[in-house]
């Protein structure tokens, strides 16, 4: 065939081949999803603070670890209470002349989602002790120190914020470590990152994939020789809920995240206050120094199952020895807040 | 009795055989839910060994029979047979035997090797028999107790019994061959003694036995002359060796010195970002096993892995494609390369690139995220510019070749640049890159870049190279045309299988996964392509330096692509992806492919620019180092990542799929220090083919080269 010896008619042929699929699959939908998307009616955009924390954040590459996306599967429920949808970057645009829009999808899931973690995370002192070294707080983590976002002085001055390190992880600081602006912005950035409710009527997309309802049932059906096992295990959602401030051990960190072993709350018999503490939050003790505690259970959408499972591995671990709780008990202490509505029109 | 001992042997080995199959045939019926496959694997096993067994008896019953009836089966010729049957020893004692006159039968021992070597057979048979046994029983890994304990005493008395029947037939079996053969050997020396016919063919036979070639029959015994020089490289063995010498590189080309020194400027800078950009990958994959390495923010794991990625992808693979471009596309077009300032041109552009972007992702500055896109555009413009130089200069080096047609290693090498300069300007202009359309264009980018440029590019070096190696043509060019036009087609559909699941529209990301499917058929073409060209020359591998580092490549080719398609599926992706699985992926795939076929090549090629070798055993520890480490880094990655999804999908708290990777991420830091150590061979074996550096120089080279410049009549 002539196209075969005619460097030009083969060369152009098989670039114009390939230009024509780019369109097809590359530029043309990226201007369809550009020009049909807007961005929902409750997102906001970044204010200043967090506009620069989001600079940090990528000129550490923190993307190269934690994804931004909850996929419409059934194991992303933990990320988030809905599937990501289009319209929840279209607020993202280019950063700057120099670089990229920067949507920070991610490609690896080495640490934790980010989507919802300004609603899983928001304790302040949490991420900063957690940035200054991750270790501090979850011992088996492998993210990397960000020593250099904190600065050591002999004195603080009124407005710096200080970071309580525990002694095992000041490797012989001596000084006050005060939390630098980048600091201050990553994490203002990070604690602004939450899902925004869909506007009503909108369809919530499905996460596909789950346990199917016989499959449930079969898992939770005793007899056969298959011993059964409780659905929610107490000591799992323990670990995905609270063990990063009040550690696996229980003992909390001191100065930042008061102990549950031993603790008044977790052995008192009547768990109205504990449930409480989980579903609304508390702030009881930062005259002590301690973090203000999120609205955990709320947050991160807790079933009173959930909570019950919580309670009863808090109240029977470390030595704790308390009266168990049922989730009936949990629906009725919940029952007693009012509607959920107000639980969020207060934050 | 003893004729038909074969019958009762069987009929027990039948026997034997029901009260196992009968307890077996229980166990599957039974409706108990334990019974799962780890259950039927070991029925299947234990029926397995007993049917091993029946097998046995059976040719021991057969033996048997074929003994006893050999005697009538041959009538007269029944003695010759014998005698042609003995070896030379045993042949001697019989004739010493017959010399010396003596008549005692029981002092022939000619059957008694026989006998040695039946006795040997068995023993061989029945340990094999009696190891048979025992596995099926030890097997069983029935999860309640009382069943395991149920099941031992039923296979335990069992077992011995069966060990105990099929000892008494071999024992049975043995004794009647034994006195058989004793009969038969007494008859035989009998014979011999009596027969004067017998003892003469016994006589010729051994002659036969002993009768030796003396080596020159054909050769004779004139010393021999290569009047035509032909013979070279002869490599005479003196002592042991450690490693198989290989054939030596072609002589030097007559390639314009120019052009090899612009192709060694490539291959040596792309050389230096090899070992860079993998001791930065080392030192990240430490990281992970070792979080705490340093505090150090130019050094931090988010900073240094976009430095790895980019350094290999544009600094190592790239550049080192250009360097060996300007070597096929000017051969194939039979002509000269347009112009070599141009090549050092592009040159500059792309390490500028490089060495600016390496820097500006350390301090911080980066594009904003997108695998392989980090750099931001004025450094990414300045290697886009060096790659359009380049296929400038290929082009116009094609317009003037002097072949009619355009070889197709220059079909796939400058689609490959040309369309890097579409993937790169696509990626980086910003018009329709806000929100989503970023994710969009990212999945396209990242994975065009990897198959249309890294890939095509390759493809177009080895159907250039691995022929010329072989010495033989490419099997089929129209399944070299097939692949071309198919992986355009179907390659450049599959960018969003990156982001399966995500808010991207769900008929992108089917098509992308179709489009991961249709991959298969430039996979299947171009590895059948390449695998043909091989067939008839598998010989060559264990004989060559290089080859090995080719079929490595094309091995990886076939499955490295083929696992890129499997993990597109959805459900397979549900589990993989934003697992090390990928991480391992990728490194099968740019290291596995890409990596060993620019090696391939680099080996090929350089020794014939150069005129000088690397040491052989330097390139087989680069070889065996890099191939090693890759198994080592990958494997244990997979394993990691699909028990890192399973966990993920089972539920379970975040950071247990962190902790359950530590093991696996120690294996990855070994093999990828393997990997790293047999980069700095590479180096040295770079170093040695650029400088001919030589451990012990060839003195007499060089006086010759000086030879001329001494006057004729001076005293040397």
């Amino acid at each position: 065939m002539e196209i075969y010896n005619n460097h030009k008619k083969l060369f152009t042929a098989a670039l114009c081949f390939f230009v024509l699929l780019t369109f097809f699959v590359a530029i043309g939908p990226a201007f369809t999803s550009q020009n049909n998307n807007a961005p929902l009616p409750g997102s906001k955009p970044l204010n200043r603070l967090e506009t620069e924390g989001k600079a940090v954040f990528i000129a550490e590459g923190c993307v190269a670890c934690h994804t931004q996306q909850v996929r419409n599967v059934d194991m992303d429920k933990v990320w988030g209470t809905r599937p990501n949808i289009a319209a929840d970057y279209a607020n993202i645009t280019r950063t700057d002349v120099w670089r990229n829009t920067a949507t920070l999808m991610g490609s690896e899931r080495t640490g934790p989602d980010l989507t919802n973690v300004g609603t899983r995370q928001p304790s302040n002192d949490w991420h900063y002790l957690h940035l200054f070294n991750p270790r501090s707080v979850v011992a088996e983590s492998v993210m990397p120190s960000y020593e250099w976002l904190f600065d050591i002085k002999d004195y603080a001055w009124p407005n710096d914020v200080v970071v309580n390190v525990p002694d095992d992880f000041k490797k012989g600081i001596t000084g006050k470590i005060v939390a630098t602006h980048k600091a201050l912005a990553l994490v203002a950035y990070l604690r602004s990152l939450k899902e925004v409710t869909l506007p009503d009527g909108k369809p919530v997309p499905i996460f596909l994939y789950g346990k199917s309802e016989a499959e449930k049932a079969a898992a939770n059906t005793p007899g056969k020789g298959v011993t059964t096992k409780p659905e929610f295990d107490g000591a799992a959602l323990y670990a995905s809920n609270c063990q990063s401030c009040h550690q696996g051990n229980g003992e909390g960190l001191v100065g930042a995240f008061p102990a549950l072993k031993g603790s008044k709350v977790v052995l008192d018999d009547n768990p109205e206050v504990q449930v409480t503490i989980i579903m609304k939050g508390y702030n009881g003790r930062v005259s002590e120094g301690y973090g203000v505690m999120p609205a955990v259970g709320t947050n991160n959408n807790l079933k009173p199952e959930e909570v019950a499972a919580i309670v009863n591995h808090e109240r029977s671990n470390w030595g704790n020895n308390s009266k168990k709780v049922t989730a009936d008990d949990v629906k009725k202490i919940i029952a007693t807040f009012g509607k959920p509505e107000t639980v969020i029109a207060k934050k | 009795m003893k004729q038909k001992i074969y019958l009762p042997i069987s009929l027990i080995g039948v026997l034997l055989l029901i009260p196992g199959a009968v307890a077996y045939a229980g166990e599957v019926l039974k409706p108990d839910p334990a019974f799962n496959t780890g259950a039927c694997i070991i029925i299947a096993v234990t029926i397995f060994f007993l049917l091993l067994l029946l097998l046995w008896l059976i040719r021991l019953a057969r033996g048997l029979k074929e003994d006893e009836t050999a005697r009538e089966k041959y009538g007269d010729k029944w003695i010759f047979r014998q005698i042609n049957s003995l070896d030379s020893r045993q042949l001697d004692q019989l004739i010493s035997r017959r010399n010396s006159r003596k008549k005692a039968i029981s002092k022939a021992k000619g059957g008694n090797n026989g006998f040695t070597a039946v006795m040997v057979l068995l023993l061989v048979f029945s340990s094999l028999a009696v190891h048979a046994q025992t596995p099926g029983e030890s097997k069983n890994v029935l999860t309640s107790p009382g069943m395991i304990i149920m099941l031992t005493l039923i296979f335990v008395p069992l077992v011995v019994t069966v060990f105990l029947v099929a000892l008494k037939i071999r024992n049975l079996a043995v004794k009647t061959r034994y006195s058989r053969v004793k009969k038969e050997t007494s008859e035989l020396a009998a014979a011999v003694d009596n027969d004067d016919a017998v003892y003469e063919d016994l006589i010729k036979r051994q002659r036969a036995l002993n009768y030796h070639l003396t080596n020159n029959e054909l050769a004779g015994t004139i010393e021999a002359e290569d009047s035509k020089g032909m013979l070279l490289n002869v490599d005479e063995v003196h002592g042991p060796r450690f490693f198989a010498s290989k054939r030596k590189a072609a002589p030097k080309h007559q390639t314009d010195p120019k052009l090899v020194k612009l192709i060694m400027w490539y291959l040596g800078t792309a050389t230096l970002w090899l070992v860079l950009g993998t001791s930065v990958g080392e030192y990240i994959g430490i990281k992970f096993v070792s979080p705490d390495a340093d505090h150090i923010s130019w050094l931090s794991f988010g900073r240094l892995r976009p430095v790895h990625t980019n350094m290999v992808f544009w600094g190592w693979s790239s550049i080192a494609m250009l360097g060996l471009g300007y070597y096929v596309v000017s051969t194939v077009s039979n002509t000269v390369v347009y112009s070599i300032k141009r090549g050092y041109y592009s040159l500059v552009l792309m390490n500028a690139a490089i060495i600016l972007g390496s820097g500006m992702l350390m301090a911080g500055i980066n594009n904003g995220g997108g695998e392989y896109r980090e750099y931001i555009w004025p450094v990414m413009a300045l290697f886009a510019a060096g790659i359009v130089v380049s296929l400038a200069n290929y082009i116009q080096t094609i317009a003037q070749r002097k072949t009619k047609e355009i070889y197709i290693s220059n079909w796939y090498i400058v689609s490959a640049m040309m369309f890097l300069t579409v993937i790169v300007t696509v990626g980086y202009l910003p018009f329709y890159q806000d929100g989503l359309g970023e994710t969009i264009v990212q999945g396209y980018y990242m994975h065009q870049a990897v198959g249309m440029w890294f890939m095509f590019f390759n493809l177009g070096l080895v159907y250039y190279f691995l022929p010329q190696q072989l010495n033989t043509p490419i099997y089929s060019y129209s399944l070299g045309i097939l692949a071309f036009w198919s992986q355009i087609l179907f390659y450049t559909l599959i960018g969003t299988h990156h982001f399966i699941f995500s808010s991207i529209p769900w008929w992108l990301q089917t098509v992308a996964i179709v489009g991961s499917m249709g991959m298969l058929i430039p996979v299947f073409s171009g590895t059948t392509n390449f695998i043909m060209t091989f067939r008839g020359n598998f010989n060559k591998i264990g004989r060559s330096y290089t080859l090995p580092f080719y079929i490595v490549g094309i091995l990886f080719y076939f499955t490295g692509s083929t696992q890129g398609t499997a993990e597109a599926f959805r459900e397979t992706n549900l589990i993989w992806h934003f697992t090390d699985f990928t991480t391992a992926h990728s490194h099968l795939t740019m290291y596995g492919i890409i990596a060993f076929m620019l090696w391939a090549c680099i080996y090929t090629i350089v020794p014939r620019l150069t005129g000088n070798e690397p040491k052989q055993g330097l390139v087989g520890a680069h070889f065996w180092m890099a191939l090693i480490g890759l198994l080592f880094y990958t494997i244990p990655l997979m394993v990691g990542g699909t028990l890192k999804g399973m966990s993920w999908r089972d539920g379970k708290p975040f950071i247990d799929s962190v902790v359950l990777m530590a093991p696996y991420w120690l294996w990855r830091a070994i093999g990828g220090s393997l990997m790293w150590a047999s980069h700095l061979v590479f180096a040295w074996n770079m170093y040695v083919m650029f400088s001919g550096h030589k451990s012990d120089p060839d003195i007499r080279k060089e006086v010759f080269e000086k030879l001329d410049t001494i006057p004729v009549n001076a005293e040397i």
